[in-house]
C-alpha cells in the first residue's frame, strides 16, 4: 500500500474519532439541558427533601457539569454506560443483545436490498428511458413512497394472516436458533428493503448514466461490446465512490432508523429500547443509545470516504 | 461474399453516405439537420485516407461511419457502407459489434479520456482481441508487447501494468494505437490522433503511426484538420467542407496542385506578414528573476524567470505543455503569487497577490483563454458580457454603455445584431471575439492572450490573429501571447521567450530567436513544426539533435 493512501484513511478515522467526541459532549449537554432533575424522577413527586439531597450526593449531581461527563465519558471507554434510572438494569448488556438484534436484521435486510438496488440500477441503465426503465424506478418509487408501517401491515396482513407462511410476530430471545432467528426476520427485513431499495436504485442509475457520458464508455462500444457489458465492466467501477456513498447512508437508516419497523413486528431492537427509555425520561439510556448511533453513522460514513479512496486508482496508484 | 471480396481489392466503398441529427435550437421547434451529404469514398487494403476539413466538415461523422456508429444521437439516413463486401449498415446490432474492434478499430483524439481510468492499460489494449476470439489472453498479451515495442513506448514489457494516468498524454496515444492494432483490424481510424499533442511529442506519435501502418499493412482513415500532418501519412486526401466533398486526390497532388479554391485556401501557407517592431527604450511590464511553484513550494513551475514587454508589442512565449507558459501568465496576474522575484509595471513593482492589487492595477492587465465558451457566462447575453468590464471599471450606464458596446462589436467586426445573443448561439471564432472585445473594454494596456488561437480551425484563428494585429494598431495595447505554435508565433510576435521545463532557454527579438545557430531545445522545437512537404517526417526525424520532454 502506497503511503498517500494510507495518510488518507488515517485523517479520515482521526477527523472520525474527533467528530464521535464532538457528537459526545452534544448529547452530554443537551440532555443536562433538558428540564427535570434525575433524582426527583427516580424518587417520585412524594420523596422528602432529604431523600433527594442524599440522591443527589450518590449519583455525583452535585458535581460540575464539566467533571460529571469525564466520568461518564471515561465509563464509557470502559465499556460502562451505566445502570437504567426505569429499572435498574446495566445499560450495557441490555443494549448488547439489543444491538445484535438490530444488526442482525439490518444485515438480513442489507444482504438482499443492496445487491438487488444495484443490480435493478445497472438494469434501468442498459434499457434507459424505456419501459423497463420506467417499470423499476415506478416501482422502487412506490414502495418507498408508502409509509413503513403500511408496508409492515400489509405484508403481515398476507403473509402472516392470509398464506400464514411467516410469523406477524418477530420476538427473539438469545436462545432462539439461527433459522428460526433468520425466518422471525423475514417479513421486518423484507418491510425493510423496499423502504431502502429505490434511493440506492435511483443513485446507481444516475451515477453510473453520469460516466456513460464518458469518451471511453464509446471506446468500449467501438470494441463492439455488448451494452450490459459495458456498464459493468467499463462504467459501474468508475460510479463505485457515489453508489457506495449513498449504500452507507442506507445502511446507517437501517441500523438506527428502524424503530417503526421494530415496533410493528415487536422486534427487541435498539430502536424500540430507545423510544421506551425516551417516553420513561431514562437519560442515561438515551444518551448511551443517541452515543451508539452517532457512532454507526460516522463509521459508515468514514467506510463510504475510504471506499471511495480505495476506488479512485489515482491515489491507489499514484505516479 | 467470398468472391465479391475476391474480385476487387477494396476494402471499404461508403456509397452516397447520408447522416442526419436532430438539433434542439433554444426556443425553437427541434429540427433535422444534414451533416453529410451523399459522400461517397473507397479505400484500397493497406492504403491511407486522410479525411480533411475544418470542424463541421463531417470529418469524424463519415469515419465512424465505416463501423456504423452515429455519436450523440446522429444517424446514419442513407446510402450505403460496404466494408468487406458487404452493407454493414444492414447488418443489425450484432452483426455490428462482430465487426466493431475485430474489423475496424478505433483511435480517438484523446487518449487521455478513451481509455478507462479504472483498469490497467494491458487489459485494456487485449479486451477487443479477446472479445472478438482472435486470440487467447497470452496470446494477445504477447502481441500487446511486441506492439508496445514497435511502437518505441518506454518499457515495453511492464507498460501495460500501469493505469492511464501514469502514463503521458503521447505515451497513451501510442497505446491507444497499439490497442487498435491488436485485434489485427483490416481498417483503423484514426480521428486527430496527435492534434491534442506538443508539436515536439506529435512527430514521435505520427513516426511511430506510420511505421505501425506500413509494417502492418493495415488501412487506415487519418482524420485531422492539418493538412501538414495528413500529407506525411496519407496515400490519398478527401478534402471536406460543410458535410460535402470538395476536393480527392493523391496527397502529392491535393497540396502541389489543388484544383478547388478551398483546398488552395487550406494549402497556402497562412503566413501573416508582419514587421517586427524595434523594442522601445523602456518596458512598461517587466517580470525580474520570477520563481514560482505550486504545492507550497514542492514543484518549481517557474525558475527565476526575466523577461520585458514594450507597449504596443507582443511578445511571444513559446513551449511544450507543463513548460510553465501558462504558470508566467499567472504569476504576472496575481493569480499564483511568485515566491521570489518582482514584476514592475510603469516603473512601480506590483503587488504579488491578486487580493492587494488596486482595480485600476487589475483593470490594465487583461486576460484571454484558450476555451472561450467556458470563459464566458453562458446564461448573459453578449451585450452584458461585454459591458460588464465597462460598468466595473469606468461606472458607464445606460446609454453611454450600449455606445461604447456597440463600437467595441464594431472592433471585432461582429456589429451591433450580436448584442442580445447568447454565447452558445456564436461559432467559436465568434466566441473568441467577444471575449477579446470583454478585454479591450477596460482599456487595458497588457492583455495576455493564452493559447487563444489553439481550439479554433486554422482559418478562423487566422482572421483571430488579424484582428489582434489590427487592435493593437488602434488600441496600443501591449500582448503577451501564449503559445505552442510556432508559425502563429511567426505572425505576432515583436520579441520571443522559448521556455524549457519553467526556465526560459532562449530571449530576443523575433529575428534574432529566429536565426541560427539553435539551441538544442528551440532547434528541436522549430523542426518539429509539420511542414507540407512529402518525405518531411522521414528528414525532421533523422536531423533531431534531442529527444522532446513528453516521451
Amino acid at each position: 500500500m502506497s503511503s498517500p493512501i494510507l495518510r488518507l484513511v488515517a485523517q479520515r478515522i482521526l477527523l472520525g474519532l474527533v467528530l464521535l467526541l464532538a457528537v459526545s459532549v452534544l448529547i452530554f449537554a443537551g440532555t443536562q439541558i433538558l428540564p427535570g432533575d434525575v433524582a426527583q424522577a427516580i424518587l417520585g413527586q412524594s420523596a422528602t427533601p432529604e431523600a433527594l439531597t442524599n440522591l443527589r450526593e450518590q449519583l455525583g449531581l452535585n458535581d460540575p457539569a464539566w467533571l460529571r461527563y469525564v466520568h461518564w465519558l471515561w465509563g464509557i471507554l470502559h465499556g460502562d454506560f451505566g445502570t437504567a434510572q426505569s429499572s435498574g438494569l446495566d445499560i450495557a448488556s441490555s443494549i448488547g443483545t439489543r444491538l445484535k438484534n438490530t444488526l442482525f436484521l439490518a444485515a438480513c435486510a442489507a444482504v438482499v436490498a443492496v445487491p438487488l438496488a444495484v443490480i435493478l440500477g445497472l438494469i434501468a441503465v442498459r434499457y434507459r428511458n424505456g419501459f423497463v426503465d420506467k417499470l423499476i424506478s415506478g416501482l422502487a418509487l412506490a414502495s418507498t413512497s408508502f409509509p413503513e408501517f403500511f408496508i409492515g401491515y400489509v405484508l403481515i396482513f398476507l403473509f402472516a394472516v392470509h398464506w400464514q407462511i411467516f410469523p406477524s410476530i418477530s420476538t427473539v430471545d438469545d436462545s432462539t436458533p439461527f433459522l428460526e432467528r433468520l425466518q422471525a426476520v423475514v417479513l421486518p427485513a423484507t418491510a425493510l428493503t423496499l423502504v431502502v431499495l429505490a434511493h440506492m436504485m435511483r443513485m446507481t442509475r444516475a451515477a453510473i448514466l453520469n460516466v456513460m457520458q464518458s469518451a471511453y464508455i464509446e471506446t468500449a462500444e467501438l470494441k463492439g461490446l455488448k451494452p450490459f457489458d459495458i456498464i459493468r465492466k467499463h462504467a459501474f467501477p468508475n460510479a463505485i465512490a457515489p453508489v457506495v456513498n449513498v449504500v452507507m447512508l442506507n445502511l446507517a437508516y437501517l441500523i438506527v432508523g428502524v424503530v417503526v419497523v421494530e415496533v410493528i413486528f415487536v422486534y427487541p431492537g435498539m430502536g424500540q429500547y430507545l423510544v421506551d427509555h425516551v417516553a420513561k425520561r431514562d437519560v442515561p439510556v438515551v444518551q448511551a443509545v443517541g452515543l451508539i448511533f452517532a457512532a454507526v453513522y460516522i463509521t459508515l460514513n468514514i467506510v463510504a470516504d475510504i471506499a471511495a479512496i480505495v476506488a479512485n486508482p489515482r491515489l491507489r496508484h499514484p505516479k | 461474399m467470398a468472391d465479391t471480396k475476391a474480385n476487387s481489392g477494396k476494402l471499404l466503398d461508403i456509397r452516397n453516405l447520408r447522416i442526419e441529427a436532430t438539433v434542439y435550437p433554444p426556443g425553437e421547434a427541434p429540427k433535422t439537420i444534414t451533416l453529410v451529404h451523399d459522400v461517397s469514398l473507397t479505400l484500397e487494403k493497406g492504403k491511407v485516407l486522410g479525411l480533411i476539413g475544418e470542424s463541421g466538415a463531417g470529418k469524424s461523422t463519415i469515419g465512424l461511419s465505416s463501423m456504423a456508429y452515429g455519436r450523440g444521437g446522429v444517424r446514419i439516413t442513407g446510402g450505403e457502407v460496404i466494408l468487406n463486401g458487404r452493407d454493414i449498415l444492414k447488418a443489425g446490432p450484432k452483426g455490428v459489434r462482430a465487426l466493431r474492434g475485430r474489423e475496424v478499430c478505433y483511435v480517438a483524439q484523446s487518449a487521455a479520456a478513451a481509455f478507462n481510468p479504472a483498469h490497467k492499460l494491458i487489459d485494456q489494449v487485449v479486451e477487443a482481441a479477446m472479445l472478438h476470439g482472435t486470440a487467447t489472453r497470452a496470446e494477445a498479451e504477447k502481441r500487446a508487447v511486441a506492439l508496445f515495442k514497435k511502437l518505441s513506448l518506454p518499457n515495453p514489457e511492464t507498460i501495460g501494468e500501469r493505469y492511464p494516468h501514469q502514463v503521458s498524454g503521447g505515451q497513451l496515444q501510442r497505446v491507444m494505437t497499439a490497442m487498435a492494432l491488436c485485434s489485427e483490424p483490416d481498417l483503423i481510424v484514426f480521428d486527430e490522433p496527435t492534434t491534442a499533442l506538443d508539436v515536439t511529442t506529435q512527430i514521435d506519435v505520427l513516426a511511430a503511426i506510420k511505421d505501425a501502418i506500413r509494417d502492418t499493412h493495415v488501412a487506415a482513415l487519418y482524420i485531422t484538420h492539418d493538412l501538414a500532418v495528413v500529407a506525411q501519412v496519407s496515400d490519398e486526401i478527401m478534402v471536406l467542407r460543410h458535410g460535402r466533398l470538395v476536393e480527392w486526390g493523391g496527397t502529392q497532388q491535393i497540396i502541389k496542385e489543388p484544383r478547388q479554391e478551398y483546398t488552395n485556401a487550406l494549402v497556402s501557407v497562412h503566413e501573416i506578414e508582419h514587421q517586427e517592431q524595434q523594442p522601445g527604450t523602456t518596458p512598461f511590464l517587466s517580470v525580474k528573476n520570477v520563481t514560482a511553484a505550486y504545492g507550497g513550494g514542492h514543484v518549481k513551475v517557474l525558475k527565476n524567470v526575466s523577461v520585458d514587454i514594450y507597449p504596443a508589442q507582443t511578445l511571444a512565449v513559446v513551449g511544450e505543455s507543463g513548460s510553465g507558459k501558462s504558470t508566467l501568465a499567472r504569476a504576472i496576474t496575481g493569480l499564483l503569487p511568485p515566491e521570489q522575484g518582482t514584476v514592475t509595471f510603469d516603473g512601480r513593482s506590483l503587488a504579488n497577490r491578486l487580493a492587494d492589487r488596486p482595480k485600476e492595477d487589475l483593470r490594465q492587465l487583461q486576460m484571454i483563454y484558450q476555451m472561450a465558451d467556458v470563459a464566458m457566462n453562458p446564461r448573459q447575453t453578449v451585450g452584458t458580457i461585454i459591458g460588464r468590464p465597462l460598468e466595473f471599471y469606468f461606472g458607464m450606464k445606460g446609454r453611454e454603455r450600449d455606445k461604447r458596446v456597440a463600437e467595441l462589436l464594431d472592433e471585432i467586426e461582429m456589429g451591433k445584431g450580436f448584442v442580445d445573443r447568447y454565447p452558445a448561439e456564436l461559432s467559436g471564432g465568434q466566441k473568441q471575439r467577444v471575449c477579446i472585445a470583454r478585454s479591450l473594454a477596460a482599456k487595458p494596456k497588457l492583455i495576455i492572450c493564452d493559447e487563444v488561437t489553439s481550439a479554433l480551425d486554422p482559418l478562423v484563428a487566422h482572421g483571430i490573429l488579424k484582428l489582434l494585429l489590427n487592435l493593437q494598431q488602434h488600441e496600443k495595447v501591449a500582448y503577451l501571447f501564449i503559445t505552442h505554435d510556432l508559425a502563429t508565433v511567426k505572425s505576432i510576435a515583436d520579441s520571443i521567450a522559448v521556455m524549457y521545463r519553467g526556465e526560459v532557454v532562449r530571449y530576443g527579438s523575433k529575428s534574432k530567436v529566429l536565426t541560427p545557430p539553435f539551441d538544442a531545445y528551440t532547434d528541436l522545437l522549430l523542426s518539429s513544426v509539420p511542414e507540407m512537404e512529402i518525405g518531411w517526417l522521414e528528414k525532421a526525424i533523422r536531423g533531431r539533435r534531442m529527444e522532446s520532454a513528453g516521451n
